[in-house]
């Protein structure tokens, strides 16, 4: 059996048992980015060096008997985790210049359990995209179809992962940046209850809803990498302080009994009817493994889109006013005062889905529009979060799609703004009610992968993981990998 | 919504963005756009209903305590920095 068609559980398991050792792990990773990447574009910068010498010394602490469970697994981060020494662009070239002075929280904990960093994945400008075509780095393919988009914001996470260059990837999620493109490539996603997973060190885009978390092949997967990132972190003032529970011990709670709510908002007319097929079969699939599935209704759920674009652009606004080519990212040549510094310095570092969010968010937060717009949108949040905790009075998880359609072709949506928002229709109420949220593979629309939808109740991602895990232990969707990567 | 180009040259003077005269036009039509389809909200009532800022309902913004945990970096920090003098961010004169 390939090194790369290992689950991170059996990587972690070969190389507790010295069936090979780190340093050969890292090769072959290193060699499989080698070789595909340039097709993918899924990497903005590979650690080769780094990446060897986090091996080296993992191997060391194996042969020394202080090898911890994820000792010398090979991992990438998005390029929005600050990593000390190594260039963290966020997808912009705002920060194409930028080398992090200090490792994010995320970061900080993955190395100390031992994993070995290859590199800094692709990603839509900011996290502000969906579809990977925002990056300063140029799009991001999907290897299932190299025409295709890989989903974003996490897309070069996303299409790593997929196309087996990296066991597993870490991304963040504001409005389905995670779950999206895990669904569009085909692999395992969770987003975790907001305040789960430190922020510290992430780079922020809308700090009410941004979330770390992780893409894997499978639910296993993603428990055990949560599972070492998770945790109360003191340097994030939003990170909360709730004991985390051994998600990878929790994965073999059976279904059986399992209140599961079908979210009935989910399957109106913008769902493409194959994909809703796949999903109604999945829900099938997890009824027949002995899960009660009701009909749920979360009425104000089809609002989460407009209120995400006023809630999400304001933080946005505020967040990135910090890019003024002062102290750091890109400053224009030659300002002949402060102001033609500040406007030509962001005029020129920032893309164009960027420039839109920023003055979007400025536009509803100035004078005047205040009310209208954001204190509005706060409102119907309340109203889609209370939707929320009714349904989870009645039942233990909300199950749905991920995404409205598989996989679209490059260049397809990027001309109109709405119309790629909507393709995180079903992913946003997760972020504005802070809920923890997953996507598994279920099938395939022709050659192009479907996922399912998990929604869990507040830090219930045990639960969700558990549901996820049981579903994979029936199917082999996570298993299959994209022709020419195999 | 519908906002014109003196809107949209207001917006990026507020938020600090230079905009050029091609992409002028492509942002008061995109910028529109969103702002009449986020006005589907004005149809919900939400009379009695309160604004919610954070996502996690009844938790509160920690506050720690007022005591020095970071050591000087600046050199470190500074390496990023397009332009340094003396250990000084460098930006053009202010105050004449």
């Amino acid at each position: 059996m390939s090194l790369h068609t290992r689950s991170l559980a059996e990587l972690a398991a070969g190389l507790r048992a010295k069936e090979f050792s780190a340093v050969e792990l890292t090769r072959h990773f290193l060699a499989r980015i080698e070789q595909a990447n340039a097709g993918l574009n899924a990497f903005v910068t590979v650690t080769a060096e780094r990446a060897l010498a986090d091996a080296a010394r993992a191997d060391a602490a194996r042969a020394a008997g202080r090898a911890g469970p994820l000792s010398g697994v090979p991992l990438a981060h998005k390029d929005i985790f600050c990593t000390d020494g190594i260039k963290t662009s966020c997808g912009s070239r705002m920060l194409d210049n930028f080398v992090a002075p200090y490792d994010a929280t995320v970061v900080e904990r993955l190395a100390a359990a031992g994993t070995v960093l290859l590199g800094k994945t692709n990603m839509d400008e900011f996290a502000m995209g969906s579809s990977n075509e925002t990056s300063y780095y140029g799009p991001v393919r999907n290897p299932w179809d190299p025409a295709t988009v890989p989903g974003g914001s996490s897309g070069g996470s996303a299409a790593a992962v997929a196309a087996r260059l990296v066991p597993v990837a870490t991304g963040t999620d504001t409005g389905g940046s995670i779950r999206q493109p895990a669904a569009l490539v085909g692999i395992s996603g969770i987003k975790p209850t907001y305040g789960r997973v430190s922020r510290y060190g992430m780079i922020a885009f809308a700090s009410s809803l941004d979330q770390g978390g992780v893409l894997a092949p499978s639910a296993e997967d993603c428990a055990l990498l949560l599972g070492a990132m998770a945790g109360f972190d003191p340097r994030d003032s939003t990170s909360v302080d709730v004991p985390v529970p051994d998600y990878a011990a929790g994965l073999a709670t059976s279904l059986k009994g399992v209140k599961l709510g079908v979210l009935k908002e989910f399957f109106s007319a913008g769902l493409d009817a194959a994909t809703g097929a796949r999903v109604e079969a999945a829900i099938a699939q997890l009824r027949a493994l002995g899960a009660d599935v009701v009909e749920v209704s979360c009425p104000n759920l089809p609002l989460s889109v407009p209120t995400y674009y006023v809630v999400a652009p304001a933080e946005c606004s505020s967040n990135l006013s910090r890019f003024d080519g002062v102290r750091f990212g890109h400053r224009c040549q030659g300002p002949k005062d402060l102001l033609d510094l500040y406007k030509r310095s962001r005029g020129e570092g920032f893309g164009a889905e960027v420039k839109r969010r920023i003055m979007t968010g400025t536009y509803v937060l100035s004078a005047g529009y205040y009310d209208a717009y954001y204190l509005k949108a706060q409102k119907v949040r309340s109203l889609i979060n209370a939707d929320f905790r009714r349904a989870f009075a009645e039942v233990d998880l909300l199950v749905g799609p991920t995404s409205p359609t598989p996989a679209f072709a490059i260049g397809a949506k990027v001309d109109d703004p709405i119309t790629m928002y909507l393709n995180d229709i079903y992913t946003i109420g997760a972020n504005l009610a802070g809920l923890p949220a997953m996507s598994v593979p279920c099938g395939f629309v022709g050659n192009l992968p479907v996922g399912l939808q998990l929604i869990g109740p507040h830090f219930g991602e045990a639960r969700v993981l558990a549901a996820a895990h049981a579903y994979q232990c029936e199917t082999d969707f996570h298993r299959r990998l994209p022709a020419g990567f195999a | 919504m519908s906002l014109s180009r003196r809107d949209v040259e207001g917006i990026a003077h507020l938020a600090r963005l230079e905009i050029t005269e091609g992409e002028l036009p492509v942002y008061v039509d995109s910028l529109s756009k969103i702002l009449s389809f986020v006005e589907q909200l004005n149809a919900v009532d939400t009379q009695a209903v309160e604004p919610m800022a954070h996502p996690l309902e009844g938790e509160t913004q920690r506050l720690r305590p007022d005591a020095v945990t970071e050591t000087d970096q600046h050199a470190k920090f500074q390496g990023n920095a397009p332009l340094v003098a003396q250990a000084l961010y460098v930006v053009p004169k202010v105050i004449e």
